[in-house]
């Protein structure tokens, strides 16, 4: 982990040792603005980005709790939305003919298209607490719900027919062959759909605050700060450290989940 | 068990085609099992021995005939629990510990967790396996998975036993000490077994009765009375009864004229 940090901001500091010394100017001009240094970067945390204000730090890391709310809500959403869907489409054949389809085609459509018809359609819907965050929340779930649904479905089929067949003998209901015996066969594959989705909530949630025009959470800052690239480039680049830390975390509450819960030989570890 | 029949399973005229390439699997079997009987289904492969089982199991429905179970229907049977089954695999789950799967058929059955834990820890010591309740089926070598799965089997204490070939992927040391354990744990819980195997001095040394099957369509070609004495030794394998039985399987199995694939004749070693 350490190691993988060090050698981005080595590669990084590398990078713009090379290109600048040498004057490439291929596929970019580096410059202090370009790359700004990474130790000007993490200095800009410390300090306030507007005057009169709180350091960036904490500027940051309040937008990041915002985000992160949307993050996690629509990760949880989309989660039980992709597993429920899951379940539904194992026990009918009808069900997953008429209806997959159309979850793949909602795959296709562009995020940043739909974004505003969202908050435009769910907002007003919304009780108060939720107005404004609870719409980006939403995309979020529509970016997580698909790899959740698709997977476990594919999970839960892969039960194996022995097995199938022995809770036959038992004489087992649909319930309990389900609860017994499809869901835990199907963690592995629930389980690396959701790191997918642990991410891809944060890009939804990120995305999503662009067209609401909030300027609570990360999304917001990006916006912001790039419009002052020119002058303050390390402003935007710290925001995008704190996105991408944001980012790992999700991801690694998914695996830390994972390997509390899910008990198996080591090489059927998907 | 019903008055009516005293027959643990009772097979009338059962006909089991599988509609792609018209096979027959199965042609006017008829078969009774007594109470406490071991037999064993032997024949070359094809010969509808593991079909034979999977339809008195009513995990394959035949196409025509009667199949009573503990005097029901086979798929009330199946749907009361009326029998354990062991497959070729152990089909253990990997979650689940040594001491939960066998509890599997337990939970089904809708036992409370204290009479659960009794009757786990009663067949762990069944199959000699006490100290590894808490491992997972991972960590266990394929005989020990295997008196798993004949633990997970027995645990409800089924009239009838359903084996598919549940020593044939083990070696032969194994095999041979596993079917004197299985012959020890019969004896103790009396259930009738029906064991499917590919090797005819497995059968001979397990069963009361062997049934040998022929193929293309699958007809029962005979049936030997095993009349060793009812406890077996390692010992019995070298009487010359033990000899006299398995020449006469093996004659029965050849006198169909049917070509035996490698590991039957090697079977006949």
């Amino acid at each position: 982990m350490i190691a993988v940090v060090l050698a981005i901001v080595g590669l990084w500091e590398l990078y713009h040792w090379i290109w600048a010394t040498a004057g490439w100017t291929w596929p970019f001009v580096v410059n202090d603005t370009s790359m700004p240094h990474v130790w000007t970067i993490f200095k800009a945390f410390g300090e306030p980005a507007q005057v009169n204000q709180p350091s960036l730090i904490s500027v940051l890391l309040h937008k990041t709790a915002f985000t992160a709310k949307e993050a996690a809500a629509g990760f949880g959403a989309g989660a039980v939305i992709g597993f429920v869907l899951a379940v539904l489409l194992v026990h009918s054949r009808l069900l997953q003919r008429g209806f997959l389809p159309y979850i793949v085609a909602s795959q296709t459509v562009p995020i940043l298209a739909i974004a505003p018809m969202v908050v435009v359609w769910v907002n007003p819907k919304l009780p108060g607490p939720l107005q404004g965050w609870g719409a980006v929340a939403v995309i979020a779930t529509y970016l997580t719900f698909f790899p959740v649904a698709i997977n476990t479905l594919r999970g839960l089929q892969a039960a194996d027919p022995r097995a199938l067949d022995l809770m036959r003998t038992y004489g087992s209901s649909r319930w309990s062959v389900l609860w017994k015996l499809r869901v835990p066969s199907s963690l592995p594959y629930l389980f690396s759909a959701l790191r997918l989705s642990a991410t891809a909530s944060v890009v939804g949630a990120i995305i999503g605050e662009l067209p609401t025009g909030l300027q609570d959470g990360l999304g917001g800052a990006i916006f912001n700060f790039n419009q002052y690239y020119s002058i303050e480039p390390q402003e935007l680049w710290a925001t995008n450290v704190i996105a991408a830390c944001l980012g790992i975390a999700f991801f690694l509450l998914v695996v830390l989940a994972e390997k509390t819960i899910v008990r198996r030989a080591p090489e059927h570890v998907a | 068990m019903s008055s009516a029949s005293p027959a643990v399973v009772r097979l009338e005229r059962v006909t089991k085609t599988f509609p792609r390439g018209n096979v027959t699997a199965l042609q006017d079997i008829d078969l009774e099992l007594r109470p406490r009987e071991f037999v064993s289904l032997i024949g070359p492969s094809g010969c509808g021995k593991s079909t034979l089982l999977r339809v008195i199991g009513d995990l394959v429905e035949p196409t025509a005939g009667v199949i009573t179970v503990n005097g029901k229907s086979a798929r009330q049977a199946r749907e009361d629990g009326d029998y354990g089954i062991v497959f070729q695999e152990a089909v253990l789950f990997d979650w689940r510990t040594v001491a939960k799967n066998i509890a599997l058929p337990l939970e089904m059955l809708g036992w409370d967790r204290d009479r659960r834990r009794a009757r786990v820890r009663e067949m762990l010591d069944l199959v000699e396996l006490g100290s590894f309740g808490d491992h997972h089926p991972w960590q266990l070598s394929g005989g020990m998975q295997q008196r798993v799965a004949i633990a997970r089997a027995l645990a409800f204490e089924p009239a009838l036993l359903l084996m598919d070939e549940p020593f044939g992927a083990l070696d032969e040391m194994t095999r041979e000490r596993l079917n004197l354990e299985l012959l020890a744990i019969w004896e103790q819980t009396g259930s009738a077994v029906v064991f499917v195997t590919h090797s005819i001095s497995e059968a001979v040394f397990l069963s009361t009765r062997v049934v040998v099957m022929s193929p293309r369509p699958g007809r029962i070609a005979g049936i030997v009375d095993i009349d060793l004495p009812a406890a077996r030794t390692a010992e019995t394998r070298d009487s010359p009864r033990f000899f006299e039985l398995v020449t006469k399987v093996r004659e029965l199995l050849r006198s169909r004229g049917e070509h035996l694939l490698p590991e039957e004749a090697a079977a006949l070693e």
